[in-house]
């Protein structure tokens, strides 16, 4: 796994539209609270994966921004 | 009113009914779409006879095909159209995503120099249409086009399949050694046939139109892809905008499930929804529709004597420009198989290459073609929220941008897993993908490797010559610039060649441009067996 924590870095390459299917067909047929707590899960499983606390914490901060703005 | 004039085409008493038809037609095509027309020439190129049959005796009407990709335009380049179609269509390449008001990203889908054709160009399905027929009229001994002739049955005898036709004078009965459905969507013969059409309808309506405007909604001269994604002039839908030839728009916008179809048609709400688009310039509706659309294809392309081409056989949704583009790859790769089988070089075995390559190759057009709709039509609140939220990280992140589908455009399939084995050296362009184009210098000026492979195997050698000479392929050597040049021989003066490539390298390609076989020093037997390889290939004994 990466190191450090690039922005700009696209590790999904040519992945990104099966990655996305898959993503979308792991939610379907669930329920709206299904579909939160799988989501948690997720994040944890990969959290996990990444294991590098520093770059967790930069992909927590970055994800956070948006959020932090107030938007809905 | 529509701004084309649509021709109308002579319809004449065929030759059966007059009692002087041919006893078995090696061919016959059902469909004069664009489709059926290509596959007509196709086999007339390579002196395969065929008959056209269609319902009807005018091209496409209305709002349908517009962009043709690279690599249909150089099948289209071999076909004899490709350059009228490049004159009069408006090229294009590069996309534009728009999320709201803002603009995301854009993406340019030929970034190199160095090809005959562009990624794209927009070109209305009735003027390709044309181009065929015009084209196919060139061909009076080996095409023959019946206008207003509707196949209403037909039956596979085992060694020909008799069809069953209606004209405007009575019916008759022709048979033929091969049928080709190329009759559209719809197709009645798939459906005569009772075979199964599967695969997914989408919910939301799409309304459709083309509108002319002297004043061009893009802000200036450039013509690209526009695609927005919740745009402030079209409450919370998407909206893609493309420029067509004769300052005609293509405006698609993404409507509400239960949209009330009759409401959304009426001229003063279109209207509206233009304004809100594009102000107050001026427009004049030329045309427009409602569309649901689904991505299905047959399970099989080969039935016997039956083989099913274009829309017939397969059709996706047309975010990404698969459709039509789809069925001209189809075209490019039964032509030559079907001249080889009517002409005695392989067994019928041969077609069922075509069968599990283009299954292949519209599974994956499927697969892009769906993946696009659904980005485009969240189905859940779960998924609206993927969806904004990777426009949202667009604006900051390069992955997210890659994330967002608004159509993966047309681009032709590998073959890689589908060729027999050749015993080839390693290559710089893989075995089984299609040619890429590089410009050359030849003896009559510039030209183009597109250009110089016509309907047969050609081996191209990069650097010099084989030392053999063989009668079962055509052999062309692209030379560094300075080479005394002549009909076989051509310059790389631009490099691009080479470095596309491989100096050193010599290339067999199957006449439809895929990649047959690489060798570093090809010999005669190398070759023969290569191409001998792919004419009597047997993919079901081999993938097992
Ligand atoms: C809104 C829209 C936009 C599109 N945009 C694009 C695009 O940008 N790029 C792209 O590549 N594709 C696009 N497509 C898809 C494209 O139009 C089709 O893939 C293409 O028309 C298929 O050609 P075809 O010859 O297989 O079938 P068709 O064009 O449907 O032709 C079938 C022919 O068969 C004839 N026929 C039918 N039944 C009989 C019978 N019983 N007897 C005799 N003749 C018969 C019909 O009259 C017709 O002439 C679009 C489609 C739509 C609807």
């Amino acid at each position: 796994m990466t190191k450090v924590f690039d922005p700009n870095a696209d590790h999904l390459g040519k992945y990104q539209d099966d990655f996305y299917e898959a993503l979308m067909a792991s939610h379907e047929g669930l329920s709206h609270d299904q579909s939160n707590r799988l989501n948690a899960r997720l994040v944890l499983i990969m959290a996990n994966q990444i294991g590098d606390i520093d770059v967790l914490k930069s992909i927590l901060s970055t994800a956070g921004k948006d959020s932090e703005r107030g938007s809905s | 009113m529509p701004r084309y004039e649509y021709p109308a085409f002579d319809y004449v008493t065929p030759p059966e009914l007059l009692g002087v038809g041919d006893a078995v037609h090696p061919v016959a095509i059902v469909g004069a779409g664009p489709i059926g027309l290509s596959m007509a020439i196709d086999l007339a190129m390579k002196g395969i006879r065929s008959v056209v049959l269609d319902d009807n005796n005018v091209v496409s009407v209305g709002s349908r095909a517009i962009c043709w990709a690279k690599r249909s335009l150089e099948i289209f380049d071999r076909l004899g159209v490709g350059k009228r179609m490049l004159e009069q269509g408006v090229t294009w390449k590069v996309g534009r995503l728009f999320h709201r008001t803002d603009e995301v990203c854009s993406f340019d889908l030929l970034p190199e120099e160095g090809h005959t054709y562009p990624a794209f160009i927009n070109l209305q399905q009735y003027y390709v249409e044309q181009y065929l027929v015009e084209r196919a009229q060139e061909f009076p001994d080996f095409i023959d086009l019946r206008f207003k002739n509707k196949v209403v049955d037909h039956k596979d005898e085992g060694d020909h399949v008799a069809v069953s036709l209606e004209t405007p004078d009575g019916p008759y009965s022709l048979k033929a050694e091969y049928m080709i459905a190329c009759d559209g969507a719809r197709s009645p013969t798939r459906q005569r046939m009772k075979l199964p059409f599967e695969g997914q309808t989408f919910e939301e309506k799409f309304l459709i139109i083309d509108v002319e405007m002297q004043d061009s909604p893009f802000g200036g001269e450039t013509a690209e892809r526009w695609f927005w994604f919740e745009p402030d002039f079209h409450n919370g839908q998407s909206a893609l905008l493309h420029k067509q030839p004769d300052n005609i728009y293509r405006i698609d916008f993404q409507l509400q499930p239960d949209a009330d179809e009759a409401e959304e048609k009426k001229e003063e709400n279109i209207a509206r929804r233009l304004k809100a688009m594009v102000g107050d310039k001026p427009f004049t509706l030329d045309w427009m529709s409602i569309y649901r659309f689904t991505c299905a294809k047959l399970d099989r392309f080969v039935h016997n004597r039956v083989l099913f081409v274009g829309d017939s056989a397969h059709v996706v949704s047309p975010f990404g420009a698969r459709g039509g583009n789809g069925g001209v790859h189809d075209v490019d790769n039964l032509g030559w198989k079907l001249a080889a089988v009517l002409k005695g070089e392989a067994d019928a075995d041969l077609l069922e290459t075509y069968n599990s390559e283009r299954s292949h190759g519209s599974a994956e057009n499927i697969m892009n073609s769906s993946r696009a709709t659904n980005f485009m039509t969240p189905k859940s609140p779960m998924e609206r929220l993927f969806r904004d939220e990777v426009l949202k990280l667009a604006n900051d992140m390069p992955f997210a941008r890659r994330l967002i589908n608004s159509g993966r455009l047309s681009v032709p399939c590998s073959l890689s897993d589908y060729l027999p084995d050749t015993q080839s050296d390693k290559s710089t362009v893989q075995l089984g993908a299609p040619i890429i184009d590089a410009p050359l210098h030849g003896a009559q000026g510039e030209t183009s490797l597109i250009e110089i492979l016509k309907d047969r195997f050609t081996l191209v050698s990069f650097g010099t010559k084989p030392d053999f000479e063989s009668n079962s392929v055509d052999q062309i050597v692209v030379a560094k610039a300075g080479t005394t040049l002549d009909e076989q021989t051509f310059a790389d003066i631009s490099g691009l060649a080479f470095k596309r490539y491989g100096e050193g390298l010599s290339y067999l390609f199957r006449p439809d441009g895929h990649v047959a076989a690489v060798y570093q020093t090809p010999d005669h037997k190398r070759i023969e067996a290569a191409i001998h390889a792919n004419l009597h290939y047997h993919p079901q004994q081999a993938a097992e």
